[in-house]
C-alpha cells in the first residue's frame, strides 16, 4: 500500500477580527492510495478546511503551516494545457513545500496555499451542513490554475451544487470545460467527453443535458453534473465535502451509490467528509474523527463503529438514529 | 377519545409552472390528536413543506377544510387569525435564518408575550428568564444577540419562543434536521419532555426517518403530495407498504450494516 | 479588520472625511467667527482677496465680507443638503417598504407615483415646487426631496421583496405580529443597506440643487447660499471672477467630499457583509 498523500503538523489558522481561531491544529495521517476514506466531525471539527487545504483552495487569508507530502503517478501523457513543470512555481510564503520521490513515480508536491480572492470562513455558522459551497467558485475546483493539482488531479464536489455550478453557462460547456484545459482535448472531443460523463453519472438524456443550465435540474441532478465536472480530468484524488448534505435521504443513496461505482471504476482514492458517522461508515473503508479542529481517532470503518476508543466517536455513535435504533418515545 | 385536536381534510395546493398546473397538496387529509406527535414524512417535493405552511396559513389552500381546537380555522382573518395563532406555533429548519438577524435573544422572546399581551412590559424580563431555562438556556443570554449564540442554542430560543404563547400544537418543519447530531439529540429530549409536561402536539416534519421513529406517535408518508400510507410510526417503518416507503426505509444509513468482525 | 481600521486604509474615503469635518467645524463656527449679520457691509465693494487681511477673500459688489458669506454659506448648503437628503431617504423607504411588503394594488399605486415622480425632471419639479409656494428653507428642503425620493423607494422596494420571502418574516407571521409592525420593525432594518448606499449620491445631488435653486434666485433669501454668491459674483465675472470662483471651488469640494467619504463608507460595510 503505497500513500498517496502524507500530512504532517498541518495547522490552519484564520484571522478573524484581529483574533487568530486555529481551524486545524497540527492534524496528522496518510490517505492510502484507491482508499475510501472519510472524515467525519459536527461543525466547527475543522473537516472542510482539511479538505481545502488538501485540495489547495484555503483562502490567502489562511495562515497553513506543516506539511502536505503527495505522491502521484505521473500525469496521463496528454498534451496538458499545465504542464507539471511550470506547477511547482507557486511558492508559498509559509508553511514548506514537501516532496518526496519513491520508485519511479516523479514526485509532484504541493502544499495548499490557495490564492483564493474570495473569502472562506468555514468557521462560520454552527450548523453542520455548510450553507455555502464552498464558495470557491463557480467553477468545480478544477480550472484555477494556482492550486498547483487542483482539477487536474483531484477533484472536489460541494455540498451545494447551485453554487459549484455556473448558473449562466450550459452544464455540457462546464464539464468540457475541465476537459479542454487540463486534458488537452479540442473542444470536439472535450464535448464528446461531457456527453459520455453524462452517462456515466446516470443523467437522464445526456444529449439534452448538455445543453441544459442548472436551474433546469432538481438538486440531486445538479450534484450529478457537478460530480461528472469534478471527474472529468481523471482526478487521482476526489474530494466529497458534504456532497449529499443538501439532499434528501433517497437521492442521498443514489449519489453515495454513484460516487461508490466512479470510484471503484475509475481507481479513484475518494476522502468523503460528513457530519454523518453512519453514512460515512457505509462508505468508507478507513474514518478519521475531528473535533475543534483535531485529529481524535483514525482507524478502520469496522474499528471505529464497533470499539471506538474515544468518548466522542461513542458520543457520535450514539447519537445517530437509524432505523434500529431505540425510540426516544416511550408509549 | 377526544375530538382531534387538528383536522385536515381535502387539503389541496396547486401551483402553475410554465404553464402547467402542479400540484404540490393534492387533496390530503390527516388528523392529530392532543399531545400526539404526528411525523409528515417524504423526500423532497412530495409536499411536506407546504402543507406545514398551508396549516400555519402562511400561504393559502385552495380547497379543503382545516379544523383547530374545534373550530374552522380557515375562516379566520385579520386580528381573530392572529390572536389565534397564540396556539398553533412553528419552529423552522435553520433559527438563523428563522429569527431577525439584528435581534437579540430577550426581543425574540418578548414579541409573543408583547402581541398576546402574556405579561405586562416590567413582568416581560423574568418570563423571558423562565422560558430560557424552561428550553434548559442559561437567563443570562437574554441579552446576546442572536447571530452571537450557537446554532443548538438559537434553535432552543426559537421553541422557547414557540412555546411562550402555551399552544396547543407546534409544527416542527425540518426542526432538527441541520443540528449537528450531538445537539439533535439534545433537542429530541428537549422536545419530548416539553411534550410530556405540556402536553403540546407536534407535526413533525422530516425526510429522515430514523428520527421520525425516534419521537413521533404516527407517521403519513407523502410523495408527489399524496399520502402513500399511514399509521403507526414504529409498525410503518419497520414494514413499509407503499413503493416511497421502502424507498426511503432502504435509503437511511445504517449502522448495523457494518460488519461486526474488528479487523 | 474592524470598519473603522478598514475605512483608514483607504486615502479617498480619508480625504473626502477630512474635507467634510473641515466643512462641518466651518459652519459649526461660523456664527463665532463672524457673530454679525454677513450680508451687512464691512468695507469697500470689490476689493479682491489677499489684500487687506481683515477682509482676506475680499468683498462683493455691495461691500460685503465675502469669508463671511462663505462660512455662513456652508451652513445652508450641509442644512439644506442633509434635511433633503434625510428627507427623501426616510420618505422613499417608507413607501418602497410599503409597496414592497404589501404587493398588490398597494404596491400598483404606489410604483405608478414613483413612476410619475420619476418620469418630471427633478430639478423642474422643484423649481417648480418653489415657484409656486414661495422660497424658504423648508419649502426649498422639501422641493428638493420630491424629486429625489423615488430611488431609495425602488432600492427599498426590491430589498423588501426578497427579504419578506425570509423565514424569520413568516415567524413574525406565525407569532401573531400585526403586518405594519411586521413591515417596519422586522424587514425594514433589514433593507436599509442598500438604500443608505445611495445616501452620498443624494446628498450631493441635493447640495447641488439647493445652489441652482439659489443661483437662479428661489433660494431663501433671508440666508447666504453659495449659488447665490455665484449670481451673484456673474454680473461682474469679468471685473471680479473671484467672487463665482470662490463659492464654486467651495462647492465642488463639498461635493467631491461627500461622495468619497460615502464610497468609503459602503465600500467598507460591503466587505464587512461580503466576510459574514
Amino acid at each position: 500500500m503505497t500513500a498517496l498523500a502524507s500530512i504532517r503538523n498541518l495547522t490552519v489558522t484564520y484571522r478573524r477580527d484581529g483574533a487568530e481561531v486555529a481551524a486545524l491544529k497540527n492534524v496528522g495521517f496518510d490517505i492510502t492510495a484507491g482508499e475510501r476514506f472519510a472524515i467525519i466531525g459536527e461543525s466547527g471539527s475543522g473537516k472542510s478546511t482539511l479538505a481545502l487545504a488538501i485540495a489547495g483552495l484555503l483562502p490567502a487569508t489562511a495562515r497553513i503551516e506543516g506539511r502536505i507530502d503527495w505522491l502521484l503517478r505521473p500525469p496521463p501523457m496528454f498534451d496538458a494545457k499545465a504542464p507539471p513543470s511550470v506547477l511547482p512555481d507557486i511558492s508559498p510564503s509559509e508553511g514548506e513545500i514537501g516532496s518526496s520521490a519513491a520508485g519511479s513515480f516523479p514526485p509532484a508536491s504541493v502544499i495548499g496555499e490557495g490564492r483564493d480572492e474570495s473569502a472562506i470562513s468555514p468557521l462560520e455558522g454552527e450548523m453542520s451542513g455548510r450553507t455555502e459551497g464552498g464558495a470557491t467558485g463557480r467553477q468545480p475546483a478544477s480550472l484555477r490554475d494556482h492550486a498547483p493539482i487542483g482539477g487536474r488531479d483531484i477533484g472536489f464536489i460541494f455540498q451545494d451544487p447551485s453554487a459549484s455550478l455556473d448558473p449562466v453557462m450550459p452544464i455540457g460547456k462546464q464539464i468540457a470545460e475541465v476537459a479542454y484545459t487540463h486534458l488537452g482535448l479540442s473542444w470536439r472531443d472535450a464535448y464528446a467527453k461531457a456527453k459520455t460523463l453524462l452517462e456515466r453519472v446516470r443523467l437522464p438524456d445526456p444529449d439534452a443535458a448538455l445543453c441544459a443550465f442548472p436551474h433546469q435540474l432538481s438538486g440531486g441532478q445538479k450534484q450529478r453534473v457537478a460530480i461528472a465536472a469534478a471527474i472529468a480530468a481523471g482526478p487521482k484524488l476526489l474530494i466529497a465535502d458534504e456532497a449529499t448534505s443538501a439532499l434528501d435521504t433517497i437521492v442521498q443513496a443514489e449519489i453515495v451509490g454513484l460516487i461508490r461505482r466512479l470510484v471503484a471504476e475509475d481507481g479513484m482514492t475518494l476522502l468523503f467528509i460528513s457530519h454523518d458517522i453512519a453514512l460515512a461508515a457505509e462508505l468508507a473503508e478507513r474514518i478519521a474523527v475531528f473535533r475543534h479542529g483535531e485529529l481524535l481517532e483514525l482507524g478502520s470503518t469496522a474499528q471505529i463503529v464497533n470499539a471506538p476508543r474515544h468518548a466522542y466517536t461513542r458520543v457520535l455513535l450514539d447519537a445517530h438514529l437509524g432505523l434500529d435504533a431505540e425510540p426516544l418515545l416511550r408509549t | 377519545m377526544t375530538d382531534p385536536l387538528l383536522a385536515v381534510s381535502g387539503l389541496t395546493k396547486r401551483y402553475s409552472r410554465s404553464g402547467k398546473i402542479i400540484a404540490a397538496v393534492d387533496d390530503v387529509s390527516f388528523h392529530i390528536e392532543p399531545g400526539e406527535t404526528l411525523a409528515l414524512a417524504g423526500p423532497s417535493g412530495s409536499g411536506k413543506s407546504t402543507i406545514a405552511r398551508l396549516v400555519l396559513r402562511l400561504i393559502e389552500a385552495d380547497t379543503g377544510r382545516i379544523e383547530f381546537e374545534g373550530s374552522d380555522f380557515l375562516s379566520l382573518n385579520g386580528a381573530a387569525l392572529r390572536g389565534r395563532r397564540a396556539r398553533l406555533q412553528m419552529v423552522f429548519q435553520d433559527p438563523l435564518a428563522a429569527l431577525n438577524p439584528r435581534a437579540t435573544v430577550a426581543r425574540v422572546l418578548d414579541d409573543p408575550l408583547r402581541i398576546h399581551h402574556i405579561a405586562s412590559g416590567p413582568e416581560r424580563p423574568r418570563r423571558i428568564a423562565a422560558l430560557l431555562e424552561r428550553v434548559g438556556l442559561s437567563s443570562g443570554l437574554a441579552g446576546r444577540a442572536i447571530h452571537e449564540i450557537s446554532g443548538g442554542q438559537r434553535q432552543r430560543v426559537a421553541i422557547a419562543r414557540a412555546i411562550a404563547t402555551k399552544p396547543s400544537l407546534v409544527v416542527l418543519d425540518e426542526a432538527v434536521s441541520a443540528l449537528d447530531v450531538s445537539v439533535r439529540a439534545q433537542i429530541l429530549q428537549l422536545l419530548l419532555d416539553l411534550q410530556r409536561e405540556e402536553r403540546i402536539a407536534y407535526l413533525f416534519i422530516s425526510h429522515d426517518l430514523g428520527v421520525v421513529r425516534a419521537i413521533a406517535h404516527r407517521v403519513t408518508i407523502l410523495e408527489a403530495g399524496r399520502i402513500a400510507e399511514s399509521g403507526d410510526a414504529r409498525s410503518v417503518i419497520d414494514a413499509p407498504q407503499s413503493v416511497i416507503g421502502k424507498a426511503l426505509v432502504a435509503a437511511a444509513p445504517r449502522l448495523s450494516r457494518i460488519e461486526r468482525d474488528v479487523s | 479588520m474592524s470598519p473603522l481600521r478598514r475605512f483608514l486604509r483607504t486615502p479617498e474615503a480619508i480625504a473626502g472625511a477630512v474635507f467634510l469635518a473641515a466643512l462641518f467645524a466651518v459652519a459649526l463656527a461660523a456664527p463665532l467667527f463672524f457673530p454679525g449679520d454677513p450680508q451687512a457691509i464691512a468695507g469697500p465693494a470689490l476689493l479682491p482677496p489677499f489684500q487687506d487681511w481683515s477682509l482676506p477673500l475680499g468683498t462683493d459688489r455691495l461691500g460685503r465680507d465675502v469669508l463671511a458669506e462663505l462660512f455662513h454659506g456652508a451652513r445652508t448648503s450641509l442644512a439644506v443638503g442633509l434635511a433633503a437628503a434625510a428627507a427623501a431617504l426616510a420618505v422613499g423607504a417608507v413607501i418602497g417598504t410599503l409597496a414592497g411588503f404589501a404587493g398588490g394594488l398597494v404596491d400598483e399605486v404606489l410604483m405608478r407615483i414613483t413612476d410619475a415622480f420619476q418620469t418630471v425632471p427633478a430639478f423642474l419639479l422643484a423649481l417648480a415646487f418653489v415657484s409656486i409656494v414661495g422660497p424658504s428653507l423648508g419649502v426649498v428642503v422639501v422641493a428638493i426631496a420630491l424629486g429625489a425620493w423615488t430611488g431609495p423607494a425602488r432600492v427599498a422596494r426590491a430589498e423588501v421583496l426578497s427579504i419578506r420571502e425570509r423565514d424569520f418574516v413568516a415567524g413574525a407571521r406565525v407569532i401573531g405580529m400585526h403586518p405594519l409592525e411586521i413591515a417596519f420593525r422586522e424587514v425594514l432594518p433589514n433593507a436599509l443597506p442598500p438604500v443608505m448606499a445611495l445616501s452620498s449620491v443624494i446628498v450631493a445631488a441635493a447640495i447641488l440643487t439647493e445652489a441652482a435653486l439659489s443661483f437662479l434666485g428661489l433660494g431663501d433669501p433671508n440666508r447666504v447660499t453659495w449659488g447665490g454668491m455665484i449670481a451673484e459674483g456673474r454680473a461682474v465675472l469679468r471685473t471680479a471672477p473671484f467672487l463665482s470662483i470662490i463659492p464654486g471651488v467651495a462647492l465642488v469640494l463639498t461635493v467631491l467630499g461627500v461622495y468619497l467619504a460615502g464610497e468609503g463608507v459602503v465600500e467598507t460595510t460591503a466587505m464587512r457583509r461580503s466576510l459574514s
